[in-house]
């Protein structure tokens, strides 16, 4: 009985909407770079970078706000090489991704232990304070479960918007959309398919970066080995999930993560009987299963991992 | 500038494709090393010391390259066929709880049958990992990459689970550890005394099979017509969904056997940190070697010189150890691009 009423407290949705942010950003992120043909498997590794420097540069002295640039330029940078890779070079998107993921996790951490020689508890910033809107925040219910959280997350909510809209109504969308599915009708409307394609990977590297930038500058005020911990691969679940759309994909992230919290609530509830790590494996066995029931109708970008060369059919 | 294909590749130049790799993630780790203010020469130094400097220091190299040539071997055989196996990490800790639970008392056998049969249980175990996802990429046309290596954190997390409960050590003080296998169950060393046991005896006869099987049997052809161009196999007669299946069974096999070879040749009992990671770095190895089994066994003891190497060195000049795994993922890349050129030529026009 307990259990259901759980799924009834504001407290619940609030949770899941602030472990949505993060999902929701680098989704969004993931799901720009496959719509423009280009599987990024870099992205834990992207996320890991955007954590660390985003927290490094508030650490440092920069502001919130700044901080937020710099990790998402710093995630650009690793799209590019991604981009580089496997657009001009055509070289394979899984071996190339899983090699930055690899890269950009241990350049962080090399970086982390050079600034942190001997350190016992990581140093701390001061993060993102919850906002309350002004009179939305008083509704009952949705305001404590939507209007008061930290700007980062309206942040992520406003990134939907503004991703559906470019992709769908807006020329470099369709050019964007269009280079998934038929690159070389790109090419003849004079449209250079190399950097389009890579610049579609660096913006979504940045979301991704973002995304990352979310776990130490609003869900926690540090950073931590393996804290992205296979977030991730859920993104890459999570734009199947949502058949490559941005609203669906919102839809999935907030399903998976009122589930995440959900899990977590129900820990306390059971978890004298089931051990704690069976509902840590949920959220994993969710993605897999998620990705099962999409398959048949999954509509992929016809032109994603197909690498492109001028002239060639 | 345009690519054109080659159309035959010198053995100098595929040999100069790893060594491209190397000498990139060198230059790579060197200002690293300088943007960290110490001396790239003095890190190096250390590094090759640590790595191959003494015999203890070559043979804790060759300990470490075991587990590499196995999953690397994994890594090889999947990309080979294009079956993006990258759950090596799973793969072996399902090896390592066969190894556990059979070795630690629950089969009283003499020796020369209990290790055989433990090694065959623990191949099973990976190989039947790896065949789920398989038969939902061939069936389903799901993503064989993200089921992989979701499975990896699924598994982490049933390993802990095992050691709070059912694998626990009554007398562990509380760690989350496994009892120790028995006497009968443990691989013997190769050096009396020393920690390099005759898993790396095995793990070079597994990667002279392979090497077998790629170049002198029809299934060795069926992996690497599946590989090429699965629809030319599949209009050729090749069953090419079986064929996956059976790479599946092997490429999860061997993955498994890195972790029945940590626990019984090495650890003795199962922990949660048995694999710093070997399962990834053995995709890594199988890049460097450009999938060649053999090239494998050289690709694993380099990777593991560095690793090794990088321990030493920390310890000594205090650059962090982490240079390594960097060192390894500009390798990976580096040897992805340069592959590249071997296959094709850069024209101007």
């Amino acid at each position: 009985m307990e259990a259901i009423e759980i799924l009834f407290t504001a407290s619940l949705w609030a949770a899941a909407i602030r472990i949505a942010s993060p999902l929701i950003l680098a989704t969004l992120g993931e799901l720009i770079c496959e719509r423009a043909g280009v599987l990024n498997l870099g992205i834990e590794g992207i996320m890991t970078v955007g954590a660390f420097a985003g927290w490094v540069a508030v650490y440092h002295g920069a502001d919130l706000w700044t901080g937020l640039a710099i990790a998402a330029l710093a995630g650009a940078a690793f799209g590019l090489l991604h981009g580089f890779m496997t657009v001009p070079l055509g070289l394979s998107q899984h071996v190339t991704g899983i090699g930055i993921t690899l890269l950009a996790t241990s350049l962080t951490y090399y970086a982390y232990r050079l600034a942190f020689p001997e350190v016992t508890s990581p140093p701390k910033i001061e993060p993102f304070a919850p906002f309350e809107i002004p009179g939305l925040s008083q509704i009952p219910f949705f305001g404590e479960a939507l209007f008061r959280q930290t700007p980062l997350t309206y942040l992520a909510f406003l990134a939907v918007a503004l991703v559906a809209y470019v992709l769908y109504r807006t020329p470099i969308g369709l050019a964007v959309r269009t280079v998934g599915e038929n690159p070389a009708a790109v090419e003849a409307q004079g449209i250079d398919v190399t950097w389009l394609r890579m610049g579609a990977v660096a913006v979504g590297s940045a979301f991704m970066a973002l995304g990352g930038a979310f776990l130490t500058m609003s869900a926690f005020n540090s950073f931590y080995f393996d804290m992205v911990n296979g977030r991730g691969w859920i993104c890459i679940a999570l734009v199947v999930f949502g058949s490559w759309r941005p609203g669906k994909a919102l839809l999935g992230a907030i399903l998976f993560a009122a589930f995440d919290a959900y899990q977590l609530r129900l820990q306390q509830l059971a978890g004298a009987y089931v051990p704690y790590q069976v509902f840590l494996m949920l959220p994993y066995i969710l993605s897999i299963l998620a990705l099962i029931a999409m398959s048949r109708r999954a509509g992929y970008p016809r032109a994603l991992m197909i690498a492109y060369r001028k002239g060639e059919r | 500038m345009r690519l054109e294909p080659r159309t035959e590749t010198g053995l100098g130049l595929k040999l100069a494709a790893p060594l491209a790799a190397i000498a990139v993630s060198f230059i790579v780790a060197a200002l690293l090393v300088l943007i960290g203010g110490a001396s790239p020469f003095a890190v190096f130094a250390a590094v090759i010391k640590g790595a191959a400097g003494t015999q203890f220091a070559l043979l804790e190299t060759l300990t470490r390259a075991t587990p590499l040539i196995f999953t690397g071997l994994a890594a090889a055989v999947a990309f080979r066929a294009r079956l993006w196996n990258i759950g090596g990490e799973a793969q072996l800790y399902a090896g390592a709880i066969l190894c556990v639970v059979l070795g630690t008392g629950a089969l009283p056998l003499p020796a020369p049958v209990l290790l055989p049969m433990i090694a065959a249980a623990g191949f099973l175990a990976g190989a039947l990992l790896l065949l789920g996802p398989t038969v939902l990429k061939t069936r389903f046309g799901v993503d064989e990459v993200v089921t992989t290596l979701l499975i990896n954190f699924i598994m982490v997390l049933f390993v802990s689970l095992l050691l709070d409960g059912p694998l626990k050590d009554p007398m562990g003080l509380g760690w989350p550890q496994s009892k120790k296998v028995i006497a009968d169950a443990v691989w013997p060393k190769l050096v009396q005394g020393k920690r390099l046991h005759w898993g790396f005896v095995l793990a070079i006869l597994a990667a002279c099979a392979v090497w077998f099987i790629n170049a002198r049997t029809t299934f060795g052809y069926e992996m690497r017509a599946v590989g090429f161009n699965a629809r030319a196999a599949r209009f050729a007669g090749i069953p090419v969904n079986w064929v996956m299946a059976k790479t599946a069974l092997l490429s999860g096999g061997l993955a498994a056997l890195a972790g029945v070879s940590e626990v019984a040749g090495l650890k003795g009992n199962l922990t949660l940190d048995l694999s710093p990671g070997f399962g990834y770095a053995g995709i890594v190895v199988a890049m460097l070697a450009a999938l060649h089994p053999l090239g494998v066994v050289a690709a694993a003891i380099f990777v593991a010189a560095m690793f090794v190497g990088a321990d030493a060195m920390s310890r000594s000049v205090g650059v962090p150890n982490y240079i390594a795994n960097v060192m390894v993922a500009t390798a990976l890349l580096t040897m992805v691009a340069a592959m590249l050129f071997t296959r094709f030529r850069l024209r101007r026009g």
